[in-house]
């Protein structure tokens, strides 16, 4: 009798907690979770594919690689600004994923031809671009403004689940048919089919209330003109500029720790995991104390993980606690800046607002990555951290001098 | 919402229904038959024998295959070893093959005996692309490419390490190794090494150097643990068993290379008569002709022509990679 009281009782206060994020949120974080399986069960072989199943030359595919860095970029604002003028955000999303889920199918038809294969991989990358900003209105949208935070976490959380599975899952799949990796693409299409499947029936768009609102293209530029969402964008653009890029930092804890080659890929893995574990609960912090704080707070969390990184004690401990705040920045960041940017924005150019946030940023972190890359080989490795620790540190601080908005 | 639910159900089982049949199929469906003619049995290394990588479609795909170099073309002989980069001298052979199921990928890199028994193991990150043995049989040495270790979070890069089978000693990568270049110490943090030849001393070597999209041919001392840069656009040096020659592949554009003879004491470079664009590292039959992996779609064959520029290429071997001879 006891026994059953409190087992309902804890099911109820469950259910209320998840009541609290709407169906959307959750049936975006299904889809994203879902489609991300599919994209890095892709990532995770193809290193092998083009070496070992084509014979390619991986240094010469690099070269086709960096160009569409920057195109994804551009296809964001597009994704961004499109929805908002057709006012369909799930349709815009939908397209982004139907092109990422074909772009699979395309690797099979590429053969071993260098440029189809870039040509494939840029479509899929073109998909993820164009999808995310409408994305990330829908799951804005869809949330009361007090909640925002833990919607995002949950989205971000769920999302890290699925790019955690895609290798296992790959692996599975190459175990099970014995090394056929047109085996791992069509298994890739098939559950990228899922995905849009599943955005089609579970996601709902944003009701289309009220009369048409001409969005015209310089409405995206007009958004500028709201004083909190200028600065928004600036500081996130600045802190951007001095933000250390993932792989320099997986490399700088190789050298200083001597991590053995085999273990290497496991430093993502390992922010990946801290991540997942922290989105959700740093989501509903940042709700309570503020989410510009927490994403400087997640900022200042990177620059103690830096300290770490090319400070004088060389403990194993200090490695393993340095990629947790590694993965503490990413919670209290990746998901937390839309979350702090969405109410600034008025409710038709929402994804055009928070696709020009999230492709300066985009853009600001591509600079910094190129910056760093260049004191590092002027210099050496540990100058070209102190320096972006330094820089980090100057501009965590400005931030939070000069906050860019009141929070409630 | 019945419906939805239903259209759901149907659309997911019909998608991961195909996606199951395929793998099942993929498990099933390879071809049970060699398309090239191959003799299976005990392989061993026999002089006069070209040893590849079998690429034809079938059961004995990936297989370490003996070829007549008499009749190339014949049936060729396979035993149990997978092989996908293969390489002997002395009487020691080294086999790179990727380590099935590992992902990231991993490479088991194999040192051989006389009688292509196991005599030392070794995994290691990376993709196999060169393997080479020193002419003296004492060093085994290779080039893999290692994903991950770039900041473009999709480069690769190669890592180039050897193995001293008389100290037993490894050296998972020659990246630390001192380089001078134009009379200076050359520092950057993008080196990558590639394609390593030994001289018959087996103490002085040749290996590419990479660096700020330039490539350099360095002739390194293994004792004195230095290395300097001697000529530039070299790739994956083969150096002539007389030692008065280096083969290698000469960028022409991105993706595009071709053979090219560099002669050591004149720094003189000529072109044999192949020109078509070839992306290995050359192996020297006797010190006028040389033997390459030519790419055809996914597969690829071995040719094999003269170093001279009126010379005709000719194929060696369909569907096979990795030449080696012993």
């Amino acid at each position: 009798m006891y026994l059953a009281e409190t087992r309902g009782s804890t099911s109820t206060k469950v259910d209320r907690k998840w009541r609290r994020v709407p169906a959307n949120v959750v049936a975006l974080g299904v889809v994203s979770l879902v489609t991300d399986i599919s994209s890095e069960m892709v990532t995770a072989i193809l290193p092998l594919y083009l070496v070992i199943g084509l014979g390619l030359n991986p240094l010469q595919f690099g070269l086709l690689d960096g160009l569409y860095a920057g195109a994804t970029a551009v296809l964001r604002l597009v994704g961004g600004h499109v929805a908002d003028r057709w006012r369909r955000l799930k349709a815009v999303a939908g397209i982004g994923y139907g092109l990422s889920a074909v772009s699979k199918l395309g690797l099979l038809a590429a053969g071993s031809s260098v440029a189809a294969i870039g040509g494939v991989l840029a479509l899929d990358r073109a998909g993820k671009g164009i999808r995310t900003a409408p994305r990330d209105a829908l799951i804005s949208l869809s949330t009361k403004p007090e909640n925002l935070g833990r919607a995002f976490g949950i989205h971000r959380a769920m999302d890290t689940v699925g790019a955690l599975l895609g290798p296992l899952v790959a692996a599975a799949v190459l175990w099970a048919s014995f090394g056929d990796f047109d085996a791992v693409f069509v298994g890739s299409f098939c559950i990228a089919g899922c995905g849009v499947l599943l955005l089609v029936l579970l996601v709902k768009d944003r009701p289309r209330t009220g009369p048409a609102v001409a969005v015209p293209l310089r409405g995206m530029l007009s958004l500028l003109g709201i004083k909190s969402f200028r600065r928004c964008c600036g500081w996130a653009a600045m802190l951007g500029l001095v933000t250390i890029t993932d792989s320099f930092v997986y490399l700088a804890l190789q050298r200083r720790w001597d991590v053995s080659t085999a273990l290497f890929p496991l430093l993502p893995i390992g922010t990946a995991g801290t991540f997942l574990l922290l989105a959700v609960p740093f989501g509903r912090l940042a709700d309570k104390i503020g989410r510009w704080k927490l994403f400087l707070a997640g900022h200042a969390a990177l620059v103690l993980a830096l300290v770490l990184l090319c400070g004088p004690v060389t403990s194993p401990w200090l490695a393993v606690a340095a990629l947790a705040l590694h993965g503490a920045f990413y919670a209290a960041t990746d998901g937390v800046l839309p979350a702090a940017a969405g109410p600034l924005l008025p409710e038709h150019l929402r994804a055009s607002g928070l696709a020009l946030l999230q492709t300066g940023q985009a853009l600001a972190r591509m600079v910094s990555a190129v910056l760093v890359g260049l004191v590092w080989t002027l210099w050496d490795l540990r100058p070209a951290l102190l320096l972006t620790t330094a820089a980090l540190l100057v501009v965590v601080i400005a931030a939070a001098v000069v906050r860019p908005w009141k929070e409630a | 919402m019945m419906k939805k639910f239903l259209v759901g159900a149907l659309g997911m089982t019909l998608l991961i229904g195909a996606g199951v049949l395929y793998v099942v199929q993929a498990r099933t469906g390879g071809p049970a038959v060699n398309a090239r003619p191959v003799v299976a049995g005990r392989l061993t290394l026999a002089s006069g024998n070209l040893y590849v990588s079998n690429l034809a479609e079938g059961p004995d795909q990936g297989k370490l295959a003996a070829a007549s170099v008499s009749d190339p073309e014949g049936p060729r002989q396979v035993g149990g070893l997978d092989c996908d980069r293969f390489a002997t001298a002395r009487g020691t052979s080294i086999c790179l093959r990727v380590k099935p199921g590992s992902l990231p990928p991993l490479t088991e890199m194999l040192v051989l005996g006389p009688d292509l028994e196991i005599k030392h193991q070794q995994t290691l990150p990376g993709t196999p692309s060169r393997a080479r043995v020193s002419p003296d049989g004492t060093i085994v040495n290779w080039t893999l490419f290692v994903t991950g270790d770039s900041y473009a979070a999709t480069g690769f890069s190669t890592r180039t390490g050897l193995y001293d089978l008389k100290q037993r000693r490894l050296l998972k990568s020659i990246e630390e190794l001192p380089v001078f270049v134009d009379g200076r110490r050359y520092f950057a943090s993008d080196i990558n090494y590639w394609g390593i030849t030994f001289a018959a001393d087996g103490n002085r070597f040749y290996v590419t150097l990479g660096s700020k999209g330039k490539t350099y041919l360095i002739e390194g001392d293994r004792r004195r643990f230095r290395g300097e840069a001697i000529a530039e656009n070299v790739e994956c040096p083969s150096l002539s068993p007389d030692g008065k020659r280096i083969a290698y592949k000469q960028k022409k554009s991105d993706g595009s290379w071709q053979l090219a003879v560099l002669d050591l004491a004149t720094k003189r470079v000529t072109h044999p008569a192949e020109d078509r664009a070839v992306d290995d590292q050359p192996l020297w039959r006797g010190n006028d002709t040389l033997l390459y992996a030519l790419r055809r779609g996914t597969s690829s064959d071995v040719w094999s022509t003269p170093i001279t520029p009126t010379g005709t290429p000719r194929l060696l071997v369909p569907d096979a990679a990795s030449p080696a001879l012993r």
